[in-house]
């Protein structure tokens, strides 16, 4: 096992790095396809709006819909020999293999995060979006200064969630060649003879990726939650204040 | 007081195959204090939740300063601007500081440059008694002091007409007066307010006008000396005895 650590620890290091780089892009891009999906699918329909809105959103919703049920009913493994030899049959051109990685989880996160984000911005309750409608704050507004933010850190556990069972199922993307993580060792225990050994290892190294990432957003939950006081203010530095901080 | 602020007419609300309002036909005058008073499921949210478009009503009329809000041509977000809501569980944004609730609609919505905003909130935070607090989050106040937060965000954004929704009714009973005493205090600066209370004793003393509902309908409205003393229908006396026993 020693031999494997100290002589080939640069291809190890390699397929992590690629691993990290691919679940990182594809948490990322997938949680904001989730939020605009979020936000899209939360959109109010009223009897008072005209048809013609209402028609087209009804269209988006339901293709957002149908987006969403795909990719989660469907393993990505496939998914990604669908999309990658179905882009290289139909137009002839072969896609890089690490854009397809990037492209196949991000598209597949964003169909989860579709669905977490929903959770989210429901979780946050209905009277704060009937106080912001009765003081003229449009959808989006509401969304963005009151709403979101709320829901982000609500979902941040299931968030980091996504994340680590990215850093897991990149390995999936093997099927495509992808050199991530485990293709790389698959690659080495291959030629060595040396599955147990090697795979020992690269356990080791998908141990330490997702228990350091699941420190670092434990570290910034608690940051967002703010501080725990307040102070109340005397008169005269009531003034200086309001005009300096608390800003929105 | 021949200005008329609120129109409402012939008012239908369904919800599903319950007909909750069954034709309201109410009128606001300019700087008026009504009170909607009635028993429980009458129907008082509701139709305050039609007037600023939080139910779309089912069929009937809604002119607000001339203006028929229920016309599809009209942007509702524009109309409900001018009109203010308190509703009995605060709504305070949770993740704003107090002084950030007052600001945002201000900013967002009226466009008004961030100093200028701070300042306005800061006039109605004094006004209500909570500009100590401006950096509380609301989880950190008390029942009371959200509420007068509540009644300070709705009036920065400066509406013509100001709905509560029963103010006071999540409130220990301590803090009741605290939140009573500003909007008692609002009534004399000639805002149009429409409340739908529980607090006897306060409809008495600020209404200019009390409305009674019973089962979608207004059953009478008349002056409270009126109504408390000498009602003309009979569920209106029902009701009162049955309210002022209770006391
Ligand atoms: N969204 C809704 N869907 C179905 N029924 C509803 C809905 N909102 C209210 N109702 C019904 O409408 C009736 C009137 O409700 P409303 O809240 O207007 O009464 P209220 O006079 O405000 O009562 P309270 O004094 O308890 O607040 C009730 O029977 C209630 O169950
Ligand atoms: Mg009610």
């Amino acid at each position: 096992m020693g031999y494997f650590i100290v002589n080939k620890y640069p291809e190890f290091l390699r397929g992590a790095g690629v691993t990290l780089l691919i679940s990182i892009t594809g948490t990322v891009v997938g949680f904001l396809i989730g939020l605009l999906i979020g936000v899209v699918r939360t959109i109010p329909m009223r009897t008072t709006d005209s048809k013609i809105k209402t028609a087209f959103l009804r269209v988006v919703k339901f293709i957002l819909q149908a987006y969403i049920e795909i990719f989660r009913g469907t393993p990505m493994m496939v998914q990604a020999m669908v999309i990658y030899y179905g882009i290289a049959s139909l137009f002839h051109v072969s896609m890089n293999q690490l854009f397809a990685g990037f492209f196949i989880v991000s598209v597949n996160t964003g169909a989860y995060m579709a669905e977490i984000v929903r959770g989210g911005i429901e979780s946050v309750d209905r009277g704060q979006f009937e106080a912001a409608h009765t003081m003229g704050i449009r959808h989006g507004q509401t969304m963005r200064h009151i709403i979101l933010p709320q829901a982000i850190r609500n979902i941040l556990p299931a968030i980091g969630n996504e994340f680590v069972i990215n850093i897991k199922d990149t390995s999936v993307l093997s099927v495509i060649s992808v050199t991530e993580l485990f293709f790389a060792s698959n690659s080495i225990a291959g030629t060595y003879m040396a599955y147990f050994q090697t795979m020992i290892i690269t356990c080791a190294v998908y141990f330490v990726l997702t228990f350091t990432v699941t420190r670092i957003l434990r570290m910034v939950e608690r940051k967002l939650d703010g501080p725990s006081n307040y102070a109340i203010l005397n008169d005269s530095a009531i003034s200086e204040n309001a005009m300096e901080e608390g800003g929105v | 007081m021949a200005d008329v602020i609120m129109d409402v007419r012939n008012l239908k609300k369904n919800f599903g195959p319950n007909q909750i309002l069954k034709g309201i036909n109410f009128k606001a005058y300019r700087g008026e204090v009504v009170c909607i008073i009635g028993a429980s499921g009458s129907g008082k949210s509701t139709l305050l939740r039609c007037m600023n478009l939080l139910e779309i009503p089912t069929s009937g009329e809604i002119y607000f300063e001339g203006v028929n809000i229920l016309d599809r041509s009209v942007d509702p977000m524009r109309l409900t601007t001018k009109m203010g809501m308190v509703f009995q569980q605060f709504n305070l944004f949770n993740n704003l500081t107090v002084l950030q609730n007052c600001v945002l609609g201000q900013t967002v919505v009226l466009k008004r440059p961030r100093n200028e905003a701070r300042r306005t909130a800061m006039e109605y935070l004094e006004k209500v008694g909570m500009a100590q607090f401006i950096n509380a989050r609301p989880h950190q106040l008390s029942g009371g002091q959200k509420q007068r937060v509540a009644i300070a965000r709705a009036l920065s954004m400066e509406p013509d007409t100001l709905l509560f929704d029963e103010p006071t009714s999540a409130l220990d009973p301590e803090m009741v007066g605290e939140v009573l005493k500003v909007i008692v205090s609002l009534a004399k600066t000639g805002l149009t307010m429409l409340v739908v209370t529980h607090e006897m004793d306060f409809a008495r003393e600020v209404a200019s006008r009390v409305v009674f509902m019973d089962g979608g309908v207004i059953a009478e409205e008349n002056t409270p000396d009126v109504i408390f003393n000498n009602p003309k229908n009979d569920r209106t006396r029902a009701f009162l005895t049955r309210v002022l026993r209770k006391n």
